[in-house]
């Protein structure tokens, strides 16, 4: 696979943002060079009736623009209204991307679908597993380091299934039953009084001495870094991945796309690339180290 | 949220500390060494269970106490020396006598003494864990160690533990899971 | 019916003091990274796993193998190899939390009982049925997100059994999904069986204050005297916005042991104690308290008095996810 047959795929939006900047958002991307688009609410079922009006216009925006569209789940069902949404999900009739395994329970026996990377896929077994309950794609989990993702990849072209690695954002490192902006705030979860919307890119955490660490996102928890593929293309590309997913950002997001699209054209380098995302982004803190560092905080490219 | 009180770990007694601090070393490094080694042999796979930990140093510090241990396992050919100033080590495991013998024994649990700041770990934590739980698994008891050790290297130990025992209070022999708490 | 005990053993003498404490069921694993608690100096070889089961099986107890790490691309006989080594053991059930495995498992040992691992996070009742449909387990470990209503409506809804663990560490984030250990030291549960491992722990004595490190991030600082907690991420005590402290959780240990009645009620089958890092003296009261908690409870009879703080991590408890005002 050459760099420049590497697709963009958009993640979904997984902050809380106001109905109007949501749908701004993918009003921008019906005209950025990106292939797939992948929305709908991933952290938080609270969030969903603020937006929900939204997301089919957004849908007949894409499309008519020419973009694959797919319907995200969540990623932690629990409670009876997520199941109720799960299960609704497989009658939009729009591909669904499965981030909690309940999804795929309510997807009809060989029904097409992709997997996002919060389903665990780790190995060939599970990915065999899902390829042959109908996955066509598989976004995997962050954490894989290139090793995996060269095994995952040759596992992938042999059951016939596409892989997309996340290209970009502040990385999804856990969610839990507990709303964190809540706790934060004294406030139950039930009555959260959507806390995070304040944050449309979490709320960075430090450690008590000041060392940014992480991110805070509701009941989800982001690294504080960005992870960027910048440096990483080449290998992620000769190993047979297909796609890089980017994830939304409040500043600078549709650039973004731009900017990846221009390093895999090869009209821009790797550094050129890692200096304008940090400038769009109003000085994102960069990290690539789950992929060949030794952890994944860890940045290969020049320090900032 | 609750919060208990504990029982508190008996120290050992100054006047007795105090007199250790004239006590010649080298005969009792002799005698420990030779205690380990013998322990070595009959609890094989206390020391495989230190897996790539089993070529570090370490230092046990009894903190009532004016001395230090070194041991190395050194593979099974385990090493003691003792210390007034202890030297350089992978991992350092520090705590009242009572309670360094006590995890040997399975009367305290080691993270409940780290917890409660009765014990401190410093150092490659890494190996101090694997050698607490190497120990643990090991269901060793001292006296019945010393008690099977014979020769000239037995004497000072056997006065020792004689003297402790009858002193402190601390746990000398093992228990069967009954706990000090 | 009294519920099961289902108690941790990270070494053959922490099983057979478990045994003799009076545990229905242990669980433990192989020393290597195919279990979730991967730690220098623990776990069972092959030859102590048959000789443990054994022992238990001689004295009326189970014993179930944790293989519930997610297998690494490239390496999965290393899983596959511990599945059919559980089952030459003579282990009760396999504890399994990766897909792949345990279609694996489901071909090629359909006699050896299935368990979900906690590490799998099946949340809801409809997914448990599909692990159910697709993979034949008999148990799920349910993650420590649920609360007891929630636990209630999952038994109606499944013939599955289902597990909770009731005492020990706690996870606040969803088991399996967590990858903060990997993104700070590049250690992950899923991945190597270990979260916040202690070789990248750094503990900084300052003049009584003790702070402690995890990949060279502060995890948290404690004063003179202060109890000190295990340097776990989650735990950890940091600024965000003009607010400081434990964000996602404090330094705290499950202690359900009050909630058994209400567990019992909610058709819950087992009762799991979390802790195959701790000591067998750990094991041994941890199990001698609940076996006698659950006997009480079947008998109708008050809980006896608690007296496992000292055991807590940090020394202070709480109930968790259980009762909905944690989230």
């Amino acid at each position: 696979m050459t760099l420049a047959n590497m697709q963009l795929t958009v993640g979904p939006n997984q902050f809380f943002w106001k109905a109007e900047d949501w749908s701004a958002l993918y009003d921008d991307l019906a005209n950025a060079p990106v292939s797939r688009v992948v929305l709908g609410e991933l952290v938080c079922s609270k969030r969903l009736p603020f937006y929900q009006d939204a997301i089919l216009p957004a849908i007949e925006t894409l499309m008519a623009a020419g973009k694959e569209v797919v319907l995200t789940s969540l990623a932690l069902v629990t409670l009876k209204r997520e199941l109720k949404a799960t299960a609704a999900l497989a009658e939009i009739g729009v591909e669904v991307e499965i981030n909690d395994l309940t999804a795929l329970a309510h997807l009809p026996e060989g029904a097409k679908f992709s997997v996002g990377p919060l389903v665990n896929v780790y190995n060939e077994g599970t990915l065999g597993w899902l390829a042959k309950r109908g996955a066509t794609r598989i976004c995997l989990p962050p954490e894989l380091p290139l090793s995996s993702v060269e095994a995952l990849c040759q596992a992938a072209t042999d059951a016939g299934i596409a892989i997309e690695v996340w290209g970009h954002g502040r990385i999804p490192l856990a969610i839990s039953g507990r709303c964190y902006h809540a706790r934060m705030h004294g406030r139950m979860k039930d009555n959260c009084l959507f806390a995070c919307e304040d944050d449309p890119d979490g709320l960075e955490v430090d450690t008590s001495d000041g060392t940014p660490f992480l991110s805070m996102n509701g009941v989800q928890t982001l690294s504080d870094s960005c992870a960027s593929m910048a440096h990483q293309v080449e290998a992620l590309s000769e190993a047979g991945v297909s796609s890089l997913r980017l994830s939304p950002q409040s500043k600078g997001f549709v650039e973004t796309c731009v900017q990846y699209r221009q390093r895999l054209d090869g009209v821009i380098d790797a550094d050129t690339l890692s200096t304008e995302l940090v400038r769009v982004s109003g000085g994102m803190r960069l990290s690539d180290g789950f992929l060949t560092g030794a952890r994944g905080a860890d940045w290969s490219g020049k320090a900032a | 949220m609750d919060h208990f009180s504990e029982a508190p770990i008996p120290r050992f007694p100054s006047p007795l500390a105090r007199a250790l601090r004239f006590m010649p070393l080298a005969p009792v490094s002799l005698a420990l060494t030779r205690l380990t080694r013998n322990m070595a042999t009959r609890h094989a796979s206390m020391f495989r269970r230190l897996g790539e930990h089993a070529d570090a140093r370490f230092l046990l510090d009894p903190t009532d106490l004016p001395v230090t241990l070194c041991l190395e396992p050194m593979q099974g050919r385990p090493k003691i020396t003792l210390y007034r100033s202890p030297p350089q080590a992978d991992a350092r495991i520090a705590g009242p006598l009572a309670a360094l013998i006590g995890l040997v024994h399975g009367a305290y649990d080691g993270d409940a003494l780290f917890f409660s700041r009765d014990l401190v770990i410093e150092g490659d934590t890494a190996a101090a864990l694997a050698l607490r739980n190497a120990v643990d698994d090991a269901e060793l008891d001292i006296a019945t160690e010393i008690e099977n050790l014979s020769g000239p290297f037995a004497r000072p130990l056997h006065k020792l533990i004689e003297l402790a025992e009858r002193r402190t209070g601390v746990a000398l022999t093992r228990h069967e899971e009954d706990l000090l708490w | 019916m009294v519920m099961e005990i289902v108690c941790p053993a990270g070494t053959p003498a922490a099983l057979r003091a478990a045994v003799k404490a009076g545990a229905h069921t242990i669980y433990c694993g192989f020393a290597d990274e195919t279990n979730a608690r991967n730690f220098p100096g623990l776990n069972f070889s092959r030859e102590e796993m048959a000789e443990g089961i054994a022992f238990a099986h001689a004295r009326g107890s189970k014993v179930l193998i944790a293989i519930n790490t997610f297998p690494r691309a490239g390496s999965e006989n290393l899983w596959h190899a511990a599945v059919s080594d559980a089952e030459t053991a003579g282990a009760d059930a396999v504890i399994l939390a990766d897909m792949g495995l345990l279609a694996y498992a489901a071909n090629n040992h359909p006699n050896l009982r299935r368990h979900l691992s906690v590490q799998a996070a099946a949340a809801n009742a409809e997914v448990i049925n599909f692990y159910g449909a697709e993979f034949g387990i008999k148990r799920v470990v349910l993650p420590r997100v649920l609360s007891v209503q929630e636990i209630t409506a999952i038994n109606k809804e499944t013939d599955i059994e289902t597990e909770v663990f009731v005492f020990g560490g706690l996870c606040v984030m969803a088991e399996g999904r967590c990858s903060l250990s990997s993104y700070a030291t590049g250690l992950s549960p899923n991945m190597n069986g270990v979260c916040s491992p202690a070789s990248h722990v750094e503990y900084i004595e300052d003049g009584g204050a003790l702070s402690a490190k995890l990949g060279g991030y502060t995890i948290h600082s404690v004063g003179e005297g202060e109890p000190a907690p295990y340097p776990t991420l989650c735990k950890g005590c940091f600024n965000a916005g003009d607010k400081s402290g434990h964000l996602f959780e404090d330094p705290v240990s499950l202690n359900a042991e009050q909630l058994i009645p209400q567990l019992a009620k909610a058709g819950v089958t087992a009762l799991k104690i979390e802790g195959r890092q701790r000591s067998r003296s750990y094991v041994a009261q941890v199990v001698k308290n609940f076996r006698a908690a659950v006997e009480a409870v079947d008998a109708g009879r008050p809980l006896p008095e608690g007296m496992m703080a000292r055991l807590s991590e940090g020394q202070a408890v709480t109930t968790g996810a259980y009762k909905k005002t944690w989230r």
